[in-house]
C-alpha cells in the first residue's frame, strides 16, 4: 500500500520542563499497514528524540503501549494506521499520574492487582505429577488467563475515574482466574477483598472495559461471573 | 523471576532488578509449549528429549547438560503446575501435549507429543505465573532499571550498577551473588520476533569486563515469522498439521526432511525456504515469501488453540488463516550463544572452566552449552525454568556462606562515563540510522547464509559503524524517562553483540546447526567440534576454544 500523509497530534508533558500538558502537532507519511507504534517510532527516531513511550515486543503480548487513541484505549503496537485514518490523537492513559508524555505511573494499577491475591491459593500436597484438571474446568477461566496487565481496561473505567481507589476491573478479572480454577481454594479470601468499599459493587456496568480490551477477555461478563460468586457465597 | 523463586533461602535475601516491568518480558512472547518427557499423549523418554535437543543442535550441546536437562524439565513442569500454570488439559486431566519440529520417539522414527502448552500463549502464563508467586512472597523489585555495568573486584562479582529511568540516577547493588537472566539480542537483526529491549546488554558489558561470549555464531532464525514484520507464528501451527507451501502450492519440505517434513529443526526449515526462494519459488509479487497454510486444519482447532496467532495474521496481515495461506519469511529468534557457564550456571571465564565467583547466568543470555548449534523447539522456555532454578539455588547458597566482597569506591565511573559521553556528544549521526545500518547488514550479510565474502564485508561494515558511534549524541537533555538517552547506550550493547557473531562466523570454517557457510557446506566435525570463546580485545577480538562435552552419542550425519 501507498504511503498517505497523516496528521498526529500528541499530547505532550515533561514535569522537569513544562508547568502544564500541551500538544504537539506531526503531519507525516505513513503506510496504511502501519501500526501506530511505528509512527510514533518515527517522530521519536526521525523528528523529536524526548518524545517518551514505553513500548517492548510490539505485537500486542508484553502490555507495555497501552495509551488512549483517537478516544478508546489501545495498545500502540495493535491498531494500524488504516482502522484510524489519517488524524490521529494520541494520549496518556487517564486516572493513572503522567510521568512524561505517555509514560503513567503504573503503580497504583498493580497495587490493585496485588490485592485480590493473583496466585494459586491451595496449601494441600500436590502430588508428584500434575494435578488433575478437567478441559472443562480449564476452559471456565481461559478467558480471564489472557490479561496482560496494560491497564487498558481499568483506565477506561469512570468509576475509576471519579474514583482512583477503586480496585477497577483488570483486578476483577484476575480474581475471576483464580476463583473460576478448580485447583484454587483462596476464594473466601478474595472475596474479602473485593467485597471491600472500594472493590467489585463499585461497577457500574458501563462495558467501557469489555470494548478496552484489546485481549478481547469479556471483561464485564468475567465481573458478573464474580458478582454472582459473591452472592452465591451470601457475601 | 525463575531464579528467584528457587533462591529462597532463609539465610539470604533476594532483589530483582529488571529493564522493564516485569510481566513486560518477551518470556511472555513465547508460544508453542515446553517440551518435556511427560508421556502423557503417547510414550516418551527423557533419553529420546535429549538425543533429539543433542542431534537438534546438530552434535554441538554438551552432552551431559542435554542428558541433566531432560530429566530436570520433567519436574520443573511439575513446580510450574503446582504453581499454578494453567496447561491446556488432556481429556483426562493431565497436562496436554503436542508435536513440535524436531520432537521424536525412540531416537528419530517418528513425531512425538512432547510439547507441554497452554493454547498458543505457553510463555505468556509462565511469565505471569512466575510473577504471580513473587506478589506471593512480595519479592523487591527495581523495575526499570537499566544495567549498564557488572561490578568486578579480584575477579569475582560483587554487583552491577544500573540506571534508574525514572529519575536517571546511577545505583550500585552490592551484592554476594548475581544471575543473569537477561535474555537475547535478536534486534540485531532487521526482521527479528524480539522485542524492542532485547539489545544484548548484559553479553555486551560482560564482553567488555573480560568475560568471553561462547557460540554467538549461532543464531536461530526460525521459519515462520510474519513476512516484513517478524512476528512469530508458532511452530505448534505445525505441530497442529500447517504445512509450508512454495509459490507453486508445493509441499516442498518432503524433499529436504522425507521423514518429518515441516516438523524438521528450524534451521534446517529455514535454509529450505531461502533456497526455495532464490530458485524463484517464493510467492508474492517480489517473489520473496512461502506460505504457512492451516486452511485444511478444522477451523475449530484453529481458533481453540492457536487463536493468538490466528489473531496475529489477521490484524497485521489482513490474512485469516482458516481460509487462506499466510505469507511468512525466517525471522531472527534466538542465540544458542551467551555467556559461558557451567552445568550448574556458575559463570566461567576461560576454556578450562574457570568460575566467576558470585556470578551466575540462565535462560537466553548464557550458554551451558544445551543448543549447541541449533536449539530444538520449546527448550528456550525449558531452559529458562531448569536453567533459573539451578541458578537460583546455587546462588543463594553461595550468598549464604559468604561475605560481601570488597566494593570498589569508583564503581560508578563506567557507567557514568558511558551516559555523559553520548550526552556531550555531537549528533551529527542519528542512533536510529546507525541501528537501522547495523540491523540491515546484518541480515543481508550475517543471517542465514554466509560466506567469507559476505563476513569479510560485514567486518568493514561494522567498522564504518563503531568509528561513526562517537557522533551520535541525544537531544533530550532530561533526567526523568529519558528513552532516548537509553536508545543510545543499548545500540553500543548491539554493536558488541554484532561484533561477537561476525568475527566467530568468519572464523568458523564449516556449516552446522544455525551456522550455515555456503564456501564450507560440510560439519568439520575433525576441526570444529568444539565451542569457540570470542573475547574483547583492546580494539578487536580474540578467539579461543572449548571441547565439547561428548560421552552418550557419537556425532552423526544429521538428516530427519
Amino acid at each position: 500500500m501507498e504511503p498517505i500523509e497523516i496528521n498526529v497530534k500528541i499530547k505532550r508533558f515533561n514535569p522537569e520542563a513544562d508547568s502544564r500538558p500541551y500538544w504537539s502537532d506531526y503531519t507525516l507519511q505513513a503506510r496504511p499497514s502501519d501500526r501506530v507504534l511505528d509512527v510514533m517510532h518515527h517522530i521519536k527516531w526521525e523528528v523529536d528524540g524526548s518524545l517518551a513511550f514505553r513500548r517492548s515486543c510490539a505485537h500486542g503480548i508484553c502490555g507495555s503501549d497501552a495509551m488512549l487513541i483517537n478516544g478508546v484505549n489501545r495498545l500502540a503496537c495493535k491498531v494500524l494506521v488504516k482502522d484510524l485514518g489519517n488524524r490521529i490523537v494520541i494520549e496518556p492513559l487517564r486516572g493513572l499520574e503522567v510521568k512524561k508524555d505517555l509514560i503513567v505511573d503504573m503503580d497504583s494499577f498493580f497495587d490493585s492487582f496485588k490485592a485480590v491475591l493473583p496466585f494459586l491459593i491451595n496449601d494441600d500436597a500436590p502430588p508428584p505429577a500434575e494435578r488433575l484438571q478437567s478441559p472443562e474446568e480449564r476452559a471456565r477461566f481461559d478467558e480471564t488467563t489472557k490479561c496482560i496487565l496494560c491497564a487498558a481496561c481499568t483506565t477506561s473505567c469512570p468509576v475509576f475515574w471519579t474514583n482512583g481507589s477503586y480496585i477497577g476491573p483488570a483486578a476483577i478479572v484476575n480474581a475471576h482466574r483464580f476463583i473460576f480454577d478448580s485447583r484454587d481454594k483462596g476464594t473466601a479470601q478474595r472475596i474479602d477483598v473485593l467485597n471491600a468499599g472500594n472493590g467489585l459493587w463499585r461497577c457500574r456496568t458501563a462495558y467501557n472495559c469489555t470494548e478496552a480490551c484489546p485481549r478481547d477477555i469479556p471483561v464485564t461478563q468475567a465481573i458478573e461471573e464474580v458478582r454472582r460468586a459473591m452472592l452465591f457465597r451470601g457475601a | 523471576m525463575a531464579a528467584r523463586y528457587a533462591a529462597q533461602n532463609p539465610n539470604v535475601s533476594v532483589a530483582v532488578i529488571s529493564k522493564l516491568y516485569p510481566t513486560r518480558s518477551h518470556t511472555g512472547a513465547a508460544q508453542g509449549g515446553v517440551g518435556a518427557a511427560l508421556g502423557n499423549v503417547s510414550e516418551d523418554h527423557a533419553s529420546w528429549h535429549a538425543f533429539d535437543t543433542i542431534k537438534g543442535g546438530d552434535y554441538l550441546a554438551d552432552q551431559d547438560v542435554a542428558e541433566m536437562f531432560a530429566v530436570e524439565v520433567i519436574e520443573a513442569v511439575y513446580e510450574l503446575e503446582h504453581m499454578g500454570l494453567p496447561f491446556s488439559r488432556t481429556p483426562d486431566g493431565k497436562i496436554a501435549q503436542r508435536k513440535f519440529g524436531g520432537h521424536t520417539r525412540d531416537f528419530g522414527k517418528s513425531a512425538v507429543e512432547r510439547a507441554c502448552y497452554a493454547a498458543d500463549r505457553t510463555g505468556h502464563m509462565i511469565l505471569q505465573t512466575l510473577y504471580q508467586q513473587s506478589i506471593k512472597d512480595d519479592v523487591a523489585f527495581f523495575n526499570e532499571f537499566y544495567v549498564l555495568d557488572m561490578i568486578m573486584e579480584g575477579g569475582a562479582c560483587v554487583g552491577v550498577v544500573a540506571y534508574d529511568l525514572a529519575t536517571g540516577e546511577l545505583h550500585t547493588f552490592h551484592a554476594k551473588a548475581t544471575v543473569i537472566a537477561t535474555g537475547g539480542n535478536g534486534r540485531i537483526f532487521r526482521v527479528t520476533s524480539n522485542a524492542h529491549a532485547l539489545t544484548g546488554d548484559l553479553m555486551s558489558i560482560a564482553y567488555r569486563r573480560g568475560i568471553p561470549i561462547e557460540d554467538p555464531e549461532f543464531y536461530q532464525f526460525h521459519p515462520t515469522g510474519l513476512y516484513k514484520l517478524g512476528v512469530l507464528l508458532t511452530e505448534g501451527a505445525r505441530g497442529e498439521g500447517a504445512i509450508l507451501r512454495n509459490a507453486d502450492g508445493e509441499r516442498f519440505m518432503e524433499r529436504y526432511a522425507p521423514t518429518i517434513k515441516d516438523l524438521a529443526p528450524r534451521d534446517m526449515i529455514s535454509r529450505a525456504m531461502y533456497l526455495e526462494i532464490r530458485e524463484g519459488r517464493g510467492a508474492g509479487p517480489d517473489k520473496d515469501y512461502i506460505y504457512l497454510d492451516l486452511t485444511h486444519i478444522d477451523a475449530h482447532i484453529i481458533e481453540e488453540r492457536l487463536p493468538d496467532i490466528t489473531e496475529f495474521s489477521r490484524i497485521y496481515l489482513g490474512v485469516d488463516p482458516v481460509k487462506e495461506m499466510v505469507p511468512i519469511q525466517p525471522t531472527a529468534h534466538y542465540a544458542m550463544g551467551g555467556i559461558p557457564t557451567t552445568i550448574d550456571t556458575n559463570v566461567i571465564s576461560d576454556g578450562r572452566n574457570t568460575i566467576v565467583p558470585g556470578l551466575y547466568a540462565a535462560g537466553e543470555v548464557a550458554c551451558a552449552s544445551l543448543h549447541g548449534a541449533n536449539r530444538l523447539g520449546t527448550n528456550s522456555l525449558g531452559d529458562l525454568i531448569v536453567f533459573g532454578r539451578k541458578a537460583g539455588v546455587a546462588a543463594a547458597a553461595y550468598a549464604a556462606g559468604s561475605d560481601f566482597g570488597p566494593l570498589p569506591t569508583d564503581n560508578q565511573d563506567v557507567a557514568r562515563e558511558m551516559l555523559a559521553s553520548i550526552r556531550s556528544g555531537p549528533r551529527t549521526e542519528r542512533v536510529a540510522h546507525l541501528r537501522r545500518e547495523l540491523q540491515d547488514s546484518m541480515q543481508d550479510n550475517a543471517s542465514v547464509f554466509r560466506t567469507r565474502e559476505l563476513l569479510e564485508k560485514q567486518v568493514g561494515v561494522l567498522a564504518d559503524i563503531k568509528s561513526r558511534l562517537p557522533h551520535i549524541g541525544c537531544e533530550d537533555p532530561g533526567e526523568q524517562y529519558n528513552t532516548e538517552l537509553m536508545e543510545a547506550v543499548e545500540l553500543g550493547f548491539l554493536y558488541d553483540n554484532a561484533e561477537q557473531l561476525v568475527f566467530a562466523a568468519l572464523n568458523r570454517t564449516e556449516s552446522r546447526g544455525a551456522h550455515s557457510r555456503e564456501d564450507y557446506r560440510e560439519r568439520d566435525d575433525d576441526e570444529w567440534l568444539k565451542h569457540s570463546l570470542v573475547y574483547k580485545d583492546g580494539d578487536g577480538v580474540r578467539i579461543d576454544y572449548k571441547p565439547v562435552t561428548l560421552g552418550y552419542y557419537e556425532p552423526k550425519p544429521r538428516t530427519y
